[in-house]
């Protein structure tokens, strides 16, 4: 976390080659950008520096000076005689100047390296075959690209508890540890839980809670990403999946408006685990443990899978059928969700348009940590805003409906994704009205719905969610939806075509989107679905910003 | 077109014309093969001797200690070529006695045999020693799934093979009275 300073450049000479870096960074991250590797364990460029790992050592030097004169010292050729540091030093904590020398390949170099590893394996257990880390190792990695590939160790390894629990989701193999302290520093820095430290001198060091304490606070398994070994491990995925069979697609987390931007691992479409991705305008590296248990619906007991439509029929496209035929021309109720993509309740908001009928939505609200869990519990509220779907604040509950349902008038209701029974809606009021139920998870108003369509969690399709910053952010298809079920937007647009041959829309997201960029003021103008799926494009929200955003101050995020 | 040239036929002399050298010459062989020693195997009842470094059927083998060796790594089922292992990865508990230093070993290792292509890279990768291509090479049955080998038939085929390493033996040798702390 060295302060950088926007924009200002240095030269420095990397390697014998003049190459301009940003001022203010450490050499680690400056010969990175250049495609020179510094091997390091300790230092995370989110972290503050610790630099105890040393496996950073370089070779340092600046052009020597006069010491009265402050002239440059030049040597028999005429060219500035640099000052080398006897030493090696370590590129973590040594900021660029304008001048400087690096050599990160040299003899020296290679010996340093080649010394630090032998000390780091000196103790290690080399269990590879049993460890979980293997394959996304650091210590695998660098000691096949800079160790000496031997041992010269005979003595007997030192033995310490293998199966130590540090907290209801991290487990600590305490021989594979290598003393980074990257573990300690984001508890400190980050979680704001400082719970975990050191004790015990020497080889037999030990990481470890402070008494009474425990590794429990909702980004305890941020520190299992952080190791750069197999030491801390996820309770919930150890030795349940070798990381070399999983194929990682980069998605958006849905547990909350922050969006934090995850890698979905998976094998053979189940998925095994959810790590952070990189995105240093919304979630750094960091995600909440609650939102990588989030895969865990998608094979859950509660899912929906089989389609009701007339009485007994399981068929999806007579679901459809009957669905349409129960909407089409009656006086219904569109009840959306914040869970939905900006796509699809782009096309939720076509529906209502065609059928003339009121639209509903509730918020879901909690507590805000202040770091990536935000108030708001709903990926997409500002996409329900964006879509047109909404132009206010959705409130806790849907009174609205209810009152409506009292007072009349109304021939059915479609239900997207939203559980309107717990929603303060009375079941009494929906007595001979039909209920079309469209979701993923089975509650109170699916059990209830004449007709049930399932869909498609947000890791079986594409779309996109926009964030508390007013971030779009596209996600990719990460595993195959079950069998037999739709994307939600082909759905959609069936029941569309089914109720109004002319409003019919391709489930195309680059056409969706171009169809959210045409009105003249839109905020999306001149976005296409590629721009954000490749990277967050900001949104201009200005015209809403005088809405009630429950949102309090947190990681990358300011409230108007 | 190459020419078409017409090649005249010599007359068969005398002896050829009788056959009887060529007789003579056939029944020598006959003869000769009947005071042979018999080379035919009867096979199902006779089998043949295997030579060394023979790959036969893959097959999961226990150490001297009866103890399973597997850890389930799953590199066997990385490298497998046409993809016939299958290993579901299983936790040992920590209350079991001789075996929690281990701490994983496979719940379920499964080897389709009517995929197996006999390549023996399972076992070349298997950092543990414990698959094996043994000297089995016949498996027969009547249906897919009987095609199947499971862990446990796995370890009936493959029984106990000697060790040079006793690693996890020393691991908790180590543990007991080394420098544990």
């Amino acid at each position: 976390m060295i302060s950088q300073t926007k924009g200002e450049t240095v030269t420095i000479v990397l390697d014998g080659e003049d190459v301009e870096v940003p001022a203010g960074s450490n050499l680690v991250d400056a010969a990175a950008l250049h495609s020179k590797e510094i091997p390091h364990y300790c230092y995370h460029p989110q972290l503050s520096v610790a630099g105890n790992c040393r496996m950073c050592l370089i070779e340092m030097g600046t052009p020597m000076r006069d010491r009265q004169t402050g002239e440059p010292v030049l040597d028999e050729d005429g060219v500035p005689k640099i000052g080398w540091v006897p030493k090696p030093v370590i590129g973590c904590a040594t900021t660029v100047s304008q001048g400087m020398h690096v050599k990160t390949i040299s003899d020296k170099v290679t010996d340093c390296r080649e010394g630090i590893m032998e000390f780091l394996l000196v103790n290690h257990p080399l269990d590879c075959p049993i460890c979980d880390q293997a394959g996304e190792c650091r210590l695998q990695e660098f000691a096949t690209d800079y160790g000496r590939g031997y041992s010269r160790y005979v003595e007997r390894k030192n033995v310490k508890p293998k199966r130590t629990r540090l907290g209801p989701r991290v487990t600590l193999d305490d021989e594979r540890c290598i003393l980074c302290s990257r573990c300690i520093r984001f508890c400190q820095e980050v979680a704001d839980d400082d719970v975990l430290g050191f004790v015990d001198r020497g080889s037999y060091s030990t990481l470890t809670c402070f008494p009474g304490k425990e590794l429990q606070n909702n980004y305890s398994l941020n520190t299992v990403d952080l190791c750069p070994v197999g030491a801390l491990t996820s309770t919930d995925f150890r030795f349940k999946m070798r990381v070399w069979f999983l194929k990682e697609s980069p998605s958006i987390c849905t547990e909350s408006s922050a969006g934090s931007n995850i890698l979905v691992s998976s094998r053979e479409g189940e998925i095994h685990r959810i790590t952070p991705r990189r995105n240093d305008e919304v979630n750094d590296s960091w995600m909440t443990d609650s939102g990588r248990a989030l895969y865990k619906q998608v094979r859950s007991d509660d899912r929906l899978l089989t389609p009701r439509g007339n009485g007994t029929d399981k068929i999806l496209d007579h679901a459809i059928t009957t669905a349409t035929n129960i909407l089409k021309d009656k006086e219904i109720a569109v009840v959306g969700s914040c869970h939905g993509t900006l796509e699809e309740l782009y096309l939720l908001n076509r529906l209502s348009k065609i059928t003339n009928s009121k639209k509903y939505l509730r918020g879901y609200f909690g507590e805000d940590d202040g770091i990536l869990l935000s108030a708001d519990r709903t990926p997409n509220l500002r996409g329900a805003l964006l879509s047109g779907f909404t132009n206010s604040y959705p409130k806790d509950n849907l009174k609205s409906l209810n009152n409506d349902l009292k007072r009349g008038g109304l021939d059915a209701v479609f239900v997207y994704r939203d559980d309107i029974l717990n929603s303060e809606v009375d079941e009494e009021l929906l007595k001979g009205i039909p209920l079309v139920f469209m979701g993923t998870q089975k509650n109170s108003t699916s059990d209830l719905a004449e007709v049930l369509i399932p869909s498609l969690t947000s890791f079986e399709k594409k779309g996109t969610f926009i964030n508390r910053s007013f971030f779009a952010q596209g996600f990719e298809q990460a595993v195959p939806g079950p069998a037999g079920l739709l994307p939600d937007l082909l759905i959609l647009s069936k029941i569309i075509e089914g109720l109004d041959e002319e409003s019919k829309i391709d489930p195309d997201l680059s056409l969706i989107w171009k169809n959210l960029g045409s009105p003249p003021k839109s905020p999306l103008k001149g976005i296409t679905f590629n721009d954000v799926l490749e990277s967050p494009v900001k949104v201009d929200g200005s015209k809403w910003e005088s809405l009630p955003f429950v949102e309090k101050k947190a990681m990358h995020y300011l409230p108007v | 077109m190459p020419k078409t040239v017409v090649l005249e036929r010599k007359p068969l002399s005398i002896s050829e014309r009788t056959y009887l050298p060529q007789i003579a010459t056939g029944l020598k062989t006959t003869f000769t093969n009947m005071f042979k020693p018999k080379v035919t195997l009867q096979y199902p009842e006779e089998k043949p001797r295997i030579p060394n470094n023979y790959r036969g059927v893959p097959t999961l083998v226990k150490d001297p200690n009866g103890r399973e060796k597997c850890v389930s790594c799953q590199l066997c089922e990385f490298v497998c070529p046409p993809k016939a292992i299958r290993i579901t990865p299983g936790s040992v508990p920590e209350d079991e006695e001789d075996r929690h230093h281990v701490e994983k070993a496979p719940e379920e290792f499964e080897i389709n045999m009517l995929r197996c292509i006999y390549c023996g890279y399972c076992q070349e990768v298997c950092p543990e020693e414990a698959i094996f291509l043994q000297e089995e090479y016949s498996s027969s049955g009547y249906s897919r799934e009987e095609m199947v080998n499971d862990k446990a038939k796995l370890y009936e085929l493959g029984g106990t093979l000697p060790d040079q390493h006793y690693k996890w033996d020393k691991k908790k040798q180590a543990e007991d009275e080394g420098n544990s702390h």
